[in-house]
């Protein structure tokens, strides 16, 4: 029998190691799996590598992972969100290292580690600081920088839907990169408000196939992070 | 310097902005003054907005107070779907940039260059955050980019200029801006003036320009 449900957050989080990649899905608030970053700052997991677009608001979620000094390194392309106050002062003090990656070339980065695609070439970034120290070459006259897949240890997402097969549909624009980093994913782990039972997702709807994700938490009123915020709210 | 003229507000060049694009036109809205024009879509005409995280079809923002925190766009601001609309992960959406399918992006800018450079991302100095966004594929991959800005930064200086001095975005990319004074196209030739802002005259927008500014092209004869 598959049944990829997990009983808690907690249990979803348990394998990261220190030094682990974890990748966590979300552009700014939405799609970020609060739940499941509250507990991996429970756990304790340290010198972490984190993929994700921004680098959270406030003082909950990804934010609070960062201030926990938990992120040795975060791979993103805007750290600079309204609300990101915790990241410029660990930034400038040294304390979590920045590599910047333009939004396109990061989606394309976790697309290609997830096909098993080890490298790629693409337009964007040529002549900019970016692109500098990178492989160029030149295709029917057009320059391209040479870019690498991504892979992650570990990869948490927020689904709207899914069954204990894995299979998992998203709610509006909260969709973004999950599906994606579901491929790339060593271990995927989706958190989603509703499971159903197999068949009660139309297969032709299902955004993530099963195959791409290895656990499903159930959390049935999941946090919004601008709700949280605003309430002054911090964690743990 | 020529005492202040008023020229477009911010709401007022988004809506400039919209009535130059062409019906069935899929275009790309960036951060700042761009999301201002999904309010504006020209009587006659049917336009599809696409937000790079992940929705085309965008409208404009709700009610106040209304939206929903999983609908947003790429400021992170609540907006709308309209009828038509479609949700995408982040490798299509960059497919429609990147590979050509959009047909317009509208986008803010720290400084555009008459060789149509831009720099938008980095301000450069060691305590700076850079942030790129999605702002290098876009102007790799759209087929035309649009600028929206002040004329000037806060502290007065020109954002058009003869060359970038901070960190590019793209070289060469940049179609036409759209400022609070003028509209100004990027030529082989360099800038030249397109249309003044109502109560803006020409010296007033070369004094705040930093590179050559050609005149307004005169309407040719018609043979």
């Amino acid at each position: 029998m598959i049944d990829k449900r997990i009983a808690s957050c907690a249990e979803a989080v348990a394998d990261v190691f220190d030094g682990a990649t974890v990748m966590i899905g979300g552009f700014g608030e939405a799609g970020s799996p609060i739940e499941l970053i509250h507990a991996l700052i429970d756990q304790g997991a340290r010198d972490l590598t984190v993929v994700n677009n921004n680098t959270g608001s406030g003082e909950v979620g990804l934010a609070a992972l960062i201030k926990a000094e938990r992120v040795a390194r975060m791979i993103c392309s805007y750290p600079r969100t309204t609300n990101s106050t915790v990241f410029p002062v660990l930034y400038r003090a040294g304390k979590t290292q920045l590599e910047l990656v333009p939004q396109g070339t990061l989606a394309e980065r976790i697309r290609a580690g997830g096909a098993g695609i080890p490298a790629f070439y693409t337009p964007t970034s040529v002549g900019t600081p970016l692109a500098e120290g990178k492989e160029h070459r030149t295709f029917d006259g057009r320059e391209y920088v040479l870019e690498h897949g991504l892979t992650a240890d570990f990869a948490f997402i927020k689904g709207r839907v899914a069954d204990r097969y894995g299979n998992v549909v998203y709610n509006k624009t909260a969709r973004n990169f999950a599906p994606i980093m579901a491929t790339a994913g060593k271990r995927t782990v989706v958190q989603v408000a509703e499971i159903v039972e197999p068949g009660g997702l139309d297969p032709e709807a299902v955004v993530t196939p099963g195959i791409f994700v290895q656990g499903v938490v159930h959390v049935p009123h999941p946090a919004h992070e601008s709700e949280l915020v605003a309430r002054g709210e911090s964690y743990p | 310097m020529s005492t202040e003229a008023t020229g477009w507000s911010r709401e007022e060049m988004a809506r400039r902005v919209a009535l130059d694009i062409p019906d069935g036109s899929y275009v790309n809205l960036g951060i700042g003054i761009p999301e201002l024009v999904a309010r504006y879509v020209p009587e006659g005409r049917e336009l599809v907005y696409h937000t790079e995280n992940g929705l085309l079809g965008m409208g404009p923002s709700p009610e106040e107070g209304g939206g929903e925190p999983e609908l947003i766009n790429a400021g992170k601001k609540r907006v709308t779907a309209l009828p038509g609309a479609a949700y995408f992960h982040h490798a299509d959406s960059f497919t429609m940039i990147r590979g050509g399918h959009l047909d317009l992006c509208v986008l803010g800018a720290l400084q555009v260059a008459g060789n149509g450079d831009l720099a938008n991302w980095s301000v450069g100095g060691p305590d700076a955050i850079p942030a790129v966004g999605g702002a290098m594929d876009l102007v790799a991959g759209v087929k035309a980019i649009y600028v929206v800005t002040q004329h000037v930064t806060k502290n007065g200086d020109p954002k058009l200029v003869e060359a970038c001095t901070f960190p590019l975005t793209g070289r060469g990319i940049v179609d036409r801006v759209y400022t609070d004074l003028a509209v100004v196209d990027v030529t082989a030739e360099g800038f030249r003036l397109v249309e003044l802002a109502p109560g803006v005259d020409e010296a007033y927008v070369r004094e705040r320009t930093g590179a050559p500014l050609l005149p307004i092209r005169e309407p040719q004869p018609q043979p």
